[in-house]
């Protein structure tokens, strides 16, 4: 399965859940597919999707919140793992488009094809963990996340795919927090 | 003007608003991290990283929730890129704790570099800090404020050796 079909897998499954983005890759392909008020592009601090979607889900209990991450963004934040799973919210799903590359920096391998990101997040304590690289996976192992307790983790493995010309994401950066922090405002729609 | 001790300090911060605290912690800041985790009605989370602790902020912030980040000056290298390429361009502010490790010189060897350039370093990131004092606590609480609240930046207070009790 290429990157793109999982994003084409799994953006329409999403309601309006808050949803933080991991740079490069990650962010500019979710944007280009399915743009949406809230989602939280992070264009730099790589590495930092996983603890701002931590501190989402803690200030934030009744909604289901999303990491959608990267597997270099992970590798840089290892530690976070254990603090996702120490706090342990039943809110927050870690979602991780695994290519095994640094994909917008020119596919330069990162350490995930030999070691299995998602039994660090196993053994770190994640309540759920999925490892899924069929297309048809995603749907079943997603919803069954976003109907459980959580922490959980979806590692999905994909092959790299990017393309250069996929565009940037056009919001600026404080336009950025501005329409996040107002989807965040909103009383959640379902009975999360 | 009353006393500054830990617990004056943590108890003024919870009254405007601040109410999610994380960091890594200092030997400085034992006495305020200590009355942190005693607290009903704040929340203080151990990060493993100081960058962490800023996405953590971000992520609280963003959620309508004033953040502090309390961490040792030697946590500043570790944070810069989250600050100029997050919080600065983003304008997501959080109040950082910044206890001042190798000040004058006088410390552990791997403290006295950072120790002479944390300031210069948040200078040239063009972000505003005040070394803390029990005597100008009000006013720059009120400067940190402004900064958070209306230019929604982010805004340090230095805590020298001494200021705080230490608990270890």
């Amino acid at each position: 399965m290429k990157g793109t079909e999982a994003f084409q897998e799994l953006l329409p499954l999403l309601g309006d859940e808050p949803v933080v983005h991991a740079n490069g890759f990650i962010c500019r392909e979710s944007f280009n597919l399915k743009d949406r008020p809230a989602n939280f592009y992070m264009i730099g601090s790589m590495g930092l999707a996983s603890s701002i979607g931590l501190g989402v889900a803690l200030c934030k209990p009744d909604r289901k919140v999303i990491v959608l991450d990267g597997d270099g963004n992970v590798l840089m934040a290892l530690g976070t793992l254990a603090m996702i799973a120490a706090e342990a919210p039943k809110n927050l799903v870690h979602v991780v488009i695994d290519n095994e590359v640094y994909e917008s920096t020119g596919k330069q391998r990162t350490l995930s094809n030999t070691v299995p990101l998602e039994q660090i997040a196993k053994s770190s304590g994640y309540r759920e963990v999925a490892r899924v690289d069929k297309k048809e996976d995603i749907k079943p192992a997603f919803e069954k996340m976003l109907n459980s307790q959580g922490p959980s983790f979806l590692l999905i493995k994909v092959e790299p795919c990017f393309d250069h010309k996929t565009g940037r994401v056009t919001h600026t950066p404080e336009e950025i927090t501005e329409r996040f922090m107002k989807s965040l405002h909103r009383p959640a729609a379902g009975g999360n | 003007m009353s006393s500054l001790t830990s617990q004056t300090f943590v108890d003024r911060l919870i009254r405007e608003n601040f109410k999610f605290f994380t960091g890594v912690p200092c030997s400085l800041l034992s006495g305020v991290i200590s009355h942190l985790e005693k607290v009903e009605c704040a929340k203080y989370i151990p990060s493993v990283r100081e960058d962490s602790a800023v996405g953590l902020c971000a992520g609280a912030y963003l959620s309508g929730t004033l953040p502090v980040l309390l961490m040792q000056n030697s946590g500043l290298g570790y944070c810069l890129n989250a600050f100029t390429s997050l919080n600065l361009i983003y304008r997501i502010p959080v109040l950082v704790i910044m206890s001042w490790r190798g000040q004058d010189g006088k410390d552990a060897p791997e403290h006295i570099i950072m120790g002479d350039i944390s300031q210069k370093l948040l200078e040239t990131a063009g972000m505003d800090y005040s070394v803390l004092k029990p005597e100008n606590f009000d006013q720059v609480l009120a400067t940190a404020m402004q900064k958070i609240n209306e230019e929604k930046l982010p805004y340090t207070l230095i805590i020298e050796k001494g200021l705080f009790d230490e608990r270890h």
